[in-house]
């Protein structure tokens, strides 16, 4: 290891991105699916708990607008993070800035495609 | 007791004489108290006086007798033949470092890592005698005492695919270290020893795989140590534009 100084890393912007969306992937992503995939579909507590005018309703508020923002966003500089690194195990070494760009882009895209529709919606 | 045979099948590479490593199978007679690492000193002794292999205390001490047995880093001396018996067992040098001959590993590259950590206390300003001893509490010591327990038997670094895909990354042992000194009261280089941790190299080439910390044979947990250094390096990240100019660099 040569004795200059070593270059400052900017992976802790990208590693606060991935924790804070594994916080929310593991704490409010299984309470989502509870909600939206089993107890919703399954009329529990009322059939129209998740009818389009609420759901469209709750997306149109700010604080709801905010809470999918953030779940949806994390989740993906979540999930991206993880697939960038996985991807340096199978070979795929993160030297590459292809692959940086393609794995963090697709999160960016999707945290801006996010705030679009919400703020349009 | 009667004694029973095992096959043990050990790498062996010469380099001023083999274009590549290749396997040699011996028998070795073995009670129920045979190490591995005796194992190998019965092959030395009795059967091939050139296999070359460190060792020194063997009693889980030193840390010179790390090894590949059966692709799992352990040190011989404190595994036993019986374990693997009727199998065999394949015995290779530490997995992701130069082999410089048979089983003895070249050591520089984690030697170098270890010294740039700098892994003595720096005080914040000298002690005179007068000044009486440096107090801890039980919480203070607490705090760094399973991280001196490390033997730098690199037997994280084998066990550290990190590590084996880029030589570069600091790995699990020095980070362990790095934390030891960070952590203890009486130590005060810690802004000495950030830009180490906050490299690409550093702290952020470590995916929290966590086999280091399986594969330690004095419980010392470098998996943790990195990703608690994760959390400093973060905050060292963002909150050094709201220290004081040079505080944090």
């Amino acid at each position: 290891m040569s004795k200059q100084m070593p270059k400052r890393s900017n992976e802790p912007v990208f590693w606060a991105l991935f924790g804070a969306g594994g916080v929310l992937a593991a704490f409010v992503l299984p309470a989502l699916i509870l909600i939206t995939g089993l107890a919703g579909p399954m009329g529990v507590p009322s059939a129209d708990v998740l009818s389009y005018q609420r759901v469209s309703a709750f997306a149109a508020s700010w604080p709801g607008a905010f809470f999918l923002f953030l779940v949806i966003s994390l989740s993906l500089w979540h999930a991206f993070h993880r697939i960038y690194h996985a991807l340096h195990e199978l070979g795929v070494h993160r030297g590459l800035p292809v692959v940086r760009v393609l794995c963090y882009g697709v999160a960016l895209a999707g945290t801006l495609l996010t705030a679009f529709l919400l703020a349009a919606g | 007791m009667t004694q029973q045979e095992i096959n043990i099948e050990v790498l062996r590479y010469n380099p001023e004489k083999d274009s590549e490593p290749s396997y040699e199978t011996f028998q070795v007679p073995f009670s129920h108290e045979t190490s591995v690492l005796q194992g190998l000193q019965f092959i030395k002794d009795q059967l091939d006086g050139s296999l070359t292999f460190r060792w020194s205390c063997r009693m889980e001490i030193c840390g010179s007798c790390g090894m590949m047995i059966n692709g799992v880093p352990h040190l011989t001396c404190s595994a036993f033949l019986r374990d693997y018996y009727p199998g065999k067992l394949r015995i290779e040098p530490l997995s992701h470092l130069p082999i410089e001959r048979d089983l003895a590993v070249d050591q520089t590259d984690f030697l170098q890592k270890l010294e740039s950590i700098q892994p003595y206390i720096i005080p914040k300003e000298t002690r005179s005698l007068e000044d009486g001893p440096f107090k801890q509490t039980p919480a203070q010591r607490e705090r760094f005492y399973q991280f001196s327990e490390c033997i730098n038997c690199l037997l994280c670094y084998a066990a550290c695919p990190q590590y084996g895909l880029d030589s570069g990354f600091l790995g699990p042992a020095a980070m362990a270290l790095l934390h030891r000194y960070n952590s203890d009261s009486r130590d005060a280089g810690q802004a000495e020893r950030m830009p180490i941790v906050n490299a690409q190299e550093g702290v952020w080439g470590c995916t929290l795989v966590g086999y280091c910390s399986e594969v330690c044979p004095k419980g010392v947990d470098p998996a943790s140590a990195v990703n608690r250094n994760k959390v400093s390096s973060t905050l060292d990240y963002f909150f050094r534009f709201m220290a004081p100019r040079g505080a944090s660099e």
